[in-house]
């Protein structure tokens, strides 16, 4: 390995001409350096440039600006097939007037393999996805859980550097996905292959990566480890777009090199002692950013500190959680209480109409630059 | 009897195949047959069928001839085996020529774009609208001593300054194979460009993941994906060149007889319908054998339904 990253998009961007005439970046300005062995998810809504990331890494399209690089090259306009990276395709792109057998050889014929390498590479690909005894089969007599496994055998066959996935357990019902979820992850802790995994599922993303790139429009939003990205995001979009927040609207009152207090005009009062980002000023418009089930509920008021009254509107019981939705002087939050006694107890729930306080812990909310 | 029909289901599907069933045997069945039976008749003087059952017609088609030069009562005599041999080779010439055309084409018109793609459609479509017979006359008029393309060459010589007296062209065995060629090429561009149409792109950026180049993903992705179109286009192709009689008849004149020319040419001109049906007979014979050994070995193409 020459270089630190496997992989490095430097300043890339890509523009289409749309079928409309118009000129769009699906791409616009992307930086980001992929380390080594590491499990790295693009992850946004639909058409927010993450295919377009993949294939340019992959080659089938080149950066109208910017550059790629592999293993520190310069990739220019080197075309896919002297590329080491290989592809899993959100639609598996399997051949199918080929065995199994023979659509996981292919890859090693083009490499110029012998025969009797040809027959132990690919039965022991066939091991790693366990489809071991299908080799004859033809795509078509298969499952698509063993489609998509057969795509990722002739993928990992070529023993790539780096392998790209577009989005490849999108096809798959929940519960199989969940598993290929975790069998992915342990191949790839397994064969230490750097991953490039495109998706537009937060929690699939949260569960595989060792770092995600939340993207939208074309542009990274955030760049972090699935705890950074969930517990800090660092604008609105982030924090809305990663699990659910409330948002606040507020004005710094006084801030310090660690702390701010923001000042929140629905709630009338003031939130204390939260940690801040960087580039914030007193008297700047802010957004108080706080996770639902962050949010402690106290039948009275405790500490006086970062507690605010509260109405319950309305509560909905889902198993695990149930979601308070509280309104406190105009402003509409969700709670998410965790059910950790048995709610059989009618009592236990709150009623609607029920007053209420809040707790906002300082440590658990984000102050946000205002866009 | 309503209410039967209604509870069975094989009551229903001997009603739902009865006009199928009606018309294969009223217009294949029942003609087969009469044209079966007709090649053991023999030939009155008249010209009508004598019904009989006699095996002259078939010996003679194979070269049995009561009428030799050197004397003798019987000889073989080439003739319609020459004829057969001909058909059959000129089909086969016709076939190879207009897929190493037609391939090239419908893969450029599967590759261009999409907007571009129904004009190139419709442009291989378009002399389909003109009558056969008359498609083939444009041939006569190009093909000529003083026809378009004589004028051309000799246009250009006469500007090199090379002498040039005008080509023989017409009425040649190479004018039956251009006219047959251009008749046919539709048949083979709309099946291959199907089967080309339907393969995934995605495919092609599999194949060059993998490492294969442009030459590679050809041979080994889009051809054998593609064999099914040019499959369905030969058998388009095949069958009727081995039996048509119009192209060969204009272009090639006296020259170039094909089975079909010997059929037309029994029942309208010798007025001998008895060797007319033989032969008619030998020729699906031999198109059945070649069709069944090609299908054999390559399946029906499966674009036939689309085309
Ligand atoms: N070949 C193309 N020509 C024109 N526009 C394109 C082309 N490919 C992609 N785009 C546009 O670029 C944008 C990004 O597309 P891309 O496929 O990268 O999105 P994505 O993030 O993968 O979305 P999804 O989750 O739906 O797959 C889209 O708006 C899309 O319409
Ligand atoms: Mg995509």
């Amino acid at each position: 390995m020459t270089s630190e990253f496997a992989v490095e998009l430097r300043d890339v961007v890509k523009r289409f001409i749309t079928p409309e005439g118009n000129d769009m970046a699906a791409v616009d300005h992307v930086t980001m350096q992929i380390k080594n062995g590491e499990f790295f998810s693009m992850l946004g809504s639909s058409g927010c440039g993450k295919t377009t990331s993949l294939r340019m890494v992959a080659g089938f399209e080149w950066p109208t600006e910017g550059e790629v690089y592999i293993e520190g090259k310069a990739m220019g306009h080197t075309p896919p097939f002297q590329r080491k990276v290989n592809t899993v395709f959100q639609s598996y792109a399997l051949f199918q007037h080929m065995t199994v057998f023979q659509n996981l050889a292919f890859g090693l014929e083009m490499e110029g393999a012998k025969e009797d390498e040809i027959k132990k590479r690919v039965g022991r690909a066939l091991e790693m996805v366990q489809l071991t005894g299908m080799d004859r089969r033809k795509p078509k007599q298969l499952s698509g859980g063993q489609q998509q496994r057969v795509a990722l055998a002739r993928a990992l066959v070529k023993t790539p550097d780096v392998l790209l996935l577009d989005e490849p357990l999108g096809a798959l019902d929940l519960k199989l996905r969940k598993e290929m979820q975790l069998e992915l992850k342990a191949l790839q802790q397994q064969l230490g292959i750097t991953f490039i995994y495109v998706t537009h599922d937060q929690e699939e993303a949260l569960t595989m990566s060792d770092r995600i790139a939340v993207m939208s429009k074309g542009k990274i939003q955030q760049l972090g480890t699935p705890v950074e990205i969930y517990e800090r995001p660092t604008n609105k979009f982030v924090a809305d777009f990663i699990g659910e927040s409330n948002f606040l609207e507020g004005k710094i009152k006084s801030i310090s090199k660690k702390e701010a207090s923001v000042f929140v005009p629905s709630l009338n009062a003031e939130v204390v002692g939260m940690p801040i980002s960087e580039g914030l000023v007193k008297g700047e418009e802010v957004i108080v950013s706080i996770r639902p089930e962050k949010i402690r509920i106290a039948e009275k008021d405790a500490v006086n500190q970062n507690m605010f009254r509260a109405t319950v509107t309305n509560t909905v019981y889902i198993g695990v959680d149930t979601k308070v939705f509280v309104d406190a002087h105009g402003a509409k939050l969700k709670v998410w209480e965790q059910n950790r006694i048995s709610r059989l107890d009618p009592k236990s729930f709150y009623t609607v109409g029920q007053e209420v306080w809040l707790m906002l812990l300082p440590e658990n909310t984000i102050v946000l630059k205002k866009d | 009897m309503l209410k039967r029909l209604r509870e069975s289901k094989s009551a229903q599907g001997t009603l739902l195949a009865l006009p199928t069933t009606v018309w294969l045997f009223v217009l294949l069945i029942i003609p087969l047959i009469l044209t079966a039976v007709v090649s053991f008749g023999k030939r009155s003087p008249d010209g009508n069928v004598i019904y009989t059952f006699t095996l002259d017609n078939y010996i003679r088609l194979f070269g049995y001839s009561t009428n030799c030069a050197s004397g003798q009562a019987a000889c073989f005599d080439p003739l319609y085996v020459n004829i057969l041999l001909r058909s059959l080779s000129l089909a086969f010439n016709t076939t190879v020529l207009v897929i190493s055309l037609a391939y090239p084409l419908a893969y450029f018109i599967a590759r261009s774009h999409p907007k571009q793609r129904n004009t190139y459609l419709f442009m291989v479509l378009i002399p389909l609208w003109t009558n056969f017979v008359i498609r083939v006359y444009a041939w006569m008029m190009l093909l000529r001593k003083e026809g378009a393309i004589n004028i051309i060459i000799g246009w250009v010589m006469n500007l090199l300054h090379i002498p040039f007296t005008p080509l023989e062209m017409l009425y040649t065995p190479g004018a039956v194979l251009v006219g047959m060629v251009y008749e046919f090429l539709p048949f083979m561009i709309l099946p291959i460009y199907t089967s080309l149409e339907k393969i995934d792109l995605s495919l092609y950026e599999a194949a060059a993941d993998l490492g294969a180049n442009s030459i590679k993903t050809f041979l080994r992705v889009t051809l054998p994906l593609s064999m099914p179109g040019v499959v369905a286009g030969t058998i388009l192709v095949f069958i009727p060149v081995m039996g048509t009689f119009i192209v060969s008849d204009i272009l090639g004149g006296r020259q170039v007889i094909l089975v079909g020319n010997l059929i037309q040419r029994q029942f309208l001109d010798a007025r001998d319908p008895t060797f007319g049906s033989a032969a008619s007979l030998i020729l699906m014979v031999m198109t059945l054998i070649v069709t069944y050994f090609y299908t054999r070995k390559f399946g029906f193409g499966e674009e036939i339904v689309v085309a």
